[in-house]
């Protein structure tokens, strides 16, 4: 088990025939992923690396039958390619683009109110369940199959932690990148509630940095729902206020979205902080060993 | 991205905002002309940088005749203001806005931001104006009401007029306050702007309602459509390392330390700043040169980075995902040898390849110091500084 993708997840390349969607699809089909189509308008018909290329996500999916898109498109046009592929009715849309205006995510947003799709991002770099599917940027073989669910709002930082954990023999289940932008598609919570009911999945890790409340905001539903440990690292406790760190949503205004205020709650919400950045894998161990499930989720030789 | 007072009302002024009548003045002279031909009896002269709390620093006075336009404009044109925004530095003030004065009743706050919680544009109103609203939030925070926007329709006349009733505009300026708000609204989404601060709204003695001050600032993402925006930057205003690093696509922010940084991704450049400063050294930048990076992007940040004077070492921490550790390797060691490293370079790769950029750093023969882990690299990195 898992949580949103699998073997059997059917995926479509919005954006197919572009540098950075053909390299990306290449990396997955070599992983394993069922890559079963791609979109890029005007080229409908075609076909690259030997997967058919069509001129619409409605197309795609009538002759393919996929149920997931990742989105390569470049920002000006990425919120267009969401709306596209929900319209669809895709039900699970990772869009990697890094650069969407914030009032085209504002209207993304809105639209995808009461519609089935579940969006990832953007600005994030995907999702993947190791040795099953991988959708998106992440390098696959630092990844080993296993039980700690990770969620980042960063995309090194999460091969950092991921890295952590593989060496010491702990597998994931599921790493999903939610994306550094400030209006994004699912949040900690979201992420949350699918790792506490999914059954292969005994502990979290859980990576966010500094900008807006969704820290805090998780470390109360941790406190109020979570039936497994999670345990967090916030990047940027060194950041001075009112600039912008790369992420456009990492960003101390107000005397709001410190890294010190995040730390507090979470801490008072029962999460291990890792201190630093370099011991992620290492807190998070620490805490399965006092909830005596260390055993269960060592899963590969060191 | 950030634009000056003046430029602010410019837009706002096209977009039927009321503003009082100024204009821009680069010279004392400039500043005279600017007000003979204003020909109101109060004159404002006002310093244009791109920070808050001016007036505190002196930068804002009033001129009751043109003399005293003359001498606070001879004052404020070339100081160096020192705000809570500026940072010790400080900023000089190059460029002034010479105002009409108004008869000023009473002073509001006006504000649009995006709700990160809330995925919406968010109005916010309060009778405090002139202070902080940070400093209303904290203390008086029934003081603030807020107006959640949909996208589908935009602010509402209804929205505006509640707010107008609710921060207690007077009743019979309530049209006017709303025709102001619902065009600030305007500006925000047609411009892209990421916030729209107007503190202190003002209503007057003729009975109008405006943008006494006007902090406009811009979502990045979008200056790609926003040609006319993108006219306003004042690079005088701007870090000329962090306008060096945006010609090559790098992410660079300058901080007040002496460990450069150079990392691949933002969450992992954040976070090593964060163990810099957790073996008690101190980073010189943040530097995110990209998924993408190329030798001559490590060519151009190794550059950026020695521009700044007090850069003691430098600290490479990569953890290469799609990105290859020999390709970064080869970057960094042709660079070393284009500028002639001359202090000392701690490299800690991961990932990718990495074995043979591990190779290619060892080989070059260049004194570079090899790190095992993000951690070995900040500790050596902080004591070779120390040294």
């Amino acid at each position: 088990m898992s949580i949103l993708i699998n073997k059997d997840t059917k995926v479509i390349v919005q954006g197919i025939t572009g540098a950075t969607g053909l390299f990306h699809t290449k990396q997955a089909v070599e992983y394993g992923t069922n890559i079963v189509g791609g979109v890029t308008p005007g080229k409908g018909g075609t076909e690259v690396e030997g997967i058919p290329v069509f001129d619409t996500v409605t197309d795609a999916v009538a002759k393919t039958g996929a149920n997931a898109s990742v989105i390569y498109v470049p920002p000006p046009f990425a919120a267009d390619a969401i709306m596209e592929a929900a319209d669809a009715g895709i039900e699970l849309v990772i869009t990697i683009t890094e650069g969407i205006p914030v009032t085209d995510m504002i209207k993304v947003k809105r639209y995808l109110e009461g519609k089935q799709t579940r969006l990832i991002g953007p600005n994030c770099p995907g999702v993947i369940t190791p040795e099953e599917c991988k959708i998106g940027i992440m390098p696959g073989y630092i990844h080993k199959k296993g039980h700690v669910g990770v969620v980042s709002r960063s995309g090194t930082l999460t091969y950092e932690a991921v890295h952590q954990l593989s060496t010491e023999g702990i597998g994931q289940s599921t790493a999903v990148g939610i994306g550094g932008d400030p209006v994004n598609g699912t949040n900690f919570i979201d992420v949350l509630k699918l790792f506490n009911e999914d059954e292969d999945t005994y502990a979290v890790i859980m990576i966010g940095e500094i900008g807006g409340t969704a820290e805090e905001e998780a470390a109360e539903w941790i406190k109020a729902n979570m039936k497994k440990p999670v345990v967090g690292f916030i990047g940027g406790q060194t950041a001075p206020p009112g600039k912008r760190m790369g992420h456009a949503g990492a960003i101390i205004s107000g005397g709001k979205g410190t890294a010190a205020e995040k730390i507090k709650t979470l801490q008072n919400c029962g999460v291990k902080v890792a201190e630093t950045p370099a011991v992620m894998g290492e807190t998070l161990i620490s805490v399965l060993k006092e909830q005596g499930i260390y055993e269960k989720c060592v899963t590969h030789k060191k | 991205m950030n634009i000056h007072e003046y430029q602010g009302k410019e837009i706002l002024r096209s977009y039927g905002v009321a503003v009082p009548n100024g204009k821009v003045a680069y010279s004392v002279d400039e500043a005279v002309e600017a007000a003979k031909s204003l020909g109101t009896a109060v004159t404002v002269v006002k310093a244009q940088i791109h920070a808050g709390g001016r007036g505190k620093a002196g930068g804002v006075k009033v001129a009751k005749n043109l003399e005293e336009v003359r001498t606070y404009a001879d004052e404020i044109l070339g100081k160096t203001l020192v705000t809570h925004q500026t940072g010790p530095e400080g900023k000089e003030v190059k460029r002034l806005l010479i105002e009409e004065g108004c008869d000023i009743q009473s002073e509001y706050y006006i504000g649009l931001v995006v709700d990160r919680a809330a995925d919406r544009i968010v109005m916010m109103g309060s009778e405090e104006g002139g202070t902080e609203i940070e400093e209303v939030a904290e203390k008086t925070p029934e003081k603030i009401f807020k107006e959640v926007v949909d996208p589908v329709v935009g602010l509402m006349p209804y929205q505006a007029r509640r707010l107008a009733f609710n921060i207690n505009i007077p009743k019979d300026l309530v049209r006017e306050a709303v025709k102001f708000m619902m065009g600030l609204y305007q500006v925000f989404v047609d411009k892209d702007c990421s916030i729209a601060e107007i503190n202190p709204l003002v209503t007057t003695g003729d009975g109008k309602v405006m943008a006494l001050d006007a902090k406009l600032n811009f979502d990045s993402n979008a200056l790609y459509r926003q040609k006319d925006v993108l006219e306003y930057r004042d690079l005088d205003e701007e870090d000329p390392k962090e306008i060096e690093a945006s010609k090559f696509d790098l992410s660079y922010i300058s901080l007040d330390g002496n460990i450069g940084c150079m990392v691949n991704g933002a969450g992992l450049a954040m976070a090593t700043m964060d163990i810099i400063k957790h073996y008690n050294g101190d980073p010189a930048n943040f530097l995110d040169v990209g998924g993408g990076a190329t030798k001559e992007k490590v060519t151009e940040a190794f550059k950026i980075i020695l521009s700044d004077e007090n850069v003691k070492g430098i600290y490479v921490n990569i953890f290469g995902g799609i990105m290859k550790c020999d390709v970064i390797a080869e970057g960094v060691v042709a660079a070393t040898k284009e500028v002639g490293l001359e202090i000392p370079l701690v490299v800690r790769l991961e990932g990718t390849n990495v074995d043979l950029g591990k190779k290619i750093l060892e080989e070059s023969g260049l004194d570079i110091t090899a790190a095992d882990s993000m951690a070995d690299g900040a500790e050596k990195i902080v004591s070779l500084v120390k040294a």
